[in-house]
């Protein structure tokens, strides 16, 4: 029996969909069987940022309606073994599906999978309670920022309210340099505001847009910081115990370990 | 990548003299205010209603200038350490003491 994984934030822009598409590679890499599911029906965008938009045949409302089978609507990633992708519909709106669609789906895929990680739009309305329905945990995405901050913590309480526990958190998009300078809002200031624990920390990396634009996922990238970022996040999920690294090391410090993990990965 | 790092430092060592407040710190209270009244979810009808409640035990003890009276939601320090907590703040003008107490 699979898990369910929905990957969440209420604010639009944080990183949603680049989190549901590293982390779900991420899994496959390490041999798991991973469905993606995009729920942002109307605008979905994980088919492109995985780099399987050209071959779209069904989609998820196709299969809640029952115009296909599940099976068909899957697209199979031919680059990572054991990766699929059921893309969201483009021409329909987030009432094409319901809560208790999604939660029969879910469970079906369950039976199959060892992981169905869902990417959620972003909003509180039906599609987010769409997104939710058949989710056994939650990973809340955010900023260092106060708007992303604000909009978590309301999703925090509206999966707590939805019997979705212990959602954990995950900072995206953290620049070393303006924490340091004491322009950004640190690890610790976020979590000791939001009292949830921590996922992962992924750095705001260059490489992002790169791989964004080619649709292959950071998270095959061994030279790209936010890419080794998610790999860790992927163990963790896992169940290993791995420590997040600190944001401010000493001076020297992350150049060293930058080029001790470039070493150790080409 | 050394004399970026540098430069860096300079800029931390400068801002530690000139004592500027970091934006972080002004990111992080405005947050916990923000977030005070979303979590209480707090509505305008919902301090009205407190206003009223309050307005009506007062007036048994003293005359007060109920058009002036303000209550908001707010934060402060708490007592112990510089740990900032919501407050509930009213403001109410006394007109004149009542002696019916006595």
């Amino acid at each position: 029996m699979g898990e369910v994984i929905v990957i969440t934030s209420g604010k639009g822009g944080v990183g949603k969909t680049t989190t549901t598409a590293n982390i779900g590679t991420g899994l496959a890499i390490r041999g798991k069987k991973v469905v993606l599911i995009d729920t942002d029906i109307g605008l979905r965008n994980l088919d492109v940022v995985m780099g399987l938009e050209n071959r779209i045949v069904y989609d998820l409302v196709d299969v809640v309606e029952g115009t296909c089978r599940s099976k068909q609507a899957l697209i199979k990633d031919k680059r990572y073994e054991g990766l699929h992708l059921l893309p969201a519909a483009q021409t329909r709106d987030k009432t094409a599906v319901s809560p208790e669609q999604m939660q029969k789906l879910c469970e079906e895929l369950k039976q199959e999978f060892d992981f169905v990680v869902i990417d959620c739009p972003a909003g509180i309305e039906q599609g987010f309670k769409n997104a939710i329905a058949g989710a056994d945990k939650a990973i809340v995405v955010t900023t260092p920022e106060v708007s992303a901050v604000r909009d978590a913590d309301r999703i925090i309480g509206l999966l707590e309210a939805h019997e979705v526990k212990n959602p954990k958190l995950l900072v995206n998009r953290v620049r070393v340099d303006m924490v340091k300078r004491g322009d950004m809002m640190n690890i610790e200031d976020i979590l000791d505001i939001l009292a949830i624990d921590l996922i992962g920390v992924v750095p705001d990396d260059e490489k992002i847009v790169i791989s964004t634009n080619k649709g292959e996922p950071a998270v095959t990238d061994t030279k790209s910081a936010a890419g080794q970022a998610y790999r860790e996040i992927s163990s963790r999920i896992l169940g290993e115990n791995i420590p997040v690294m600190p944001l401010i090391p000493e001076d020297g410090f992350i150049f060293k370990i930058k080029k001790f993990f470039g070493l150790r990965t080409t | 990548m050394r004399g970026g790092i540098d430069m860096l430092d300079l800029k931390e060592l400068f801002s530690f003299f000139t004592k500027k407040e970091s934006s972080k710190n002004v990111a992080k209270e405005r947050l916990k205010l923000v977030l005070i009244h979303d979590r209480a979810n707090v509505s305008p009808q919902f301090l009205e209603m407190i206003k009223g409640e309050i307005i009506k035990v007062i007036q048994n003890y003293m005359e007060i200038d109920e058009s002036e009276l303000d209550i908001q939601l707010t934060k402060t320090k708490s007592d112990e350490g510089n740990r900032v907590v919501p407050a509930l703040v009213a403001n109410i003008p006394i007109r004149n003491v009542k002696n019916s107490g006595k």
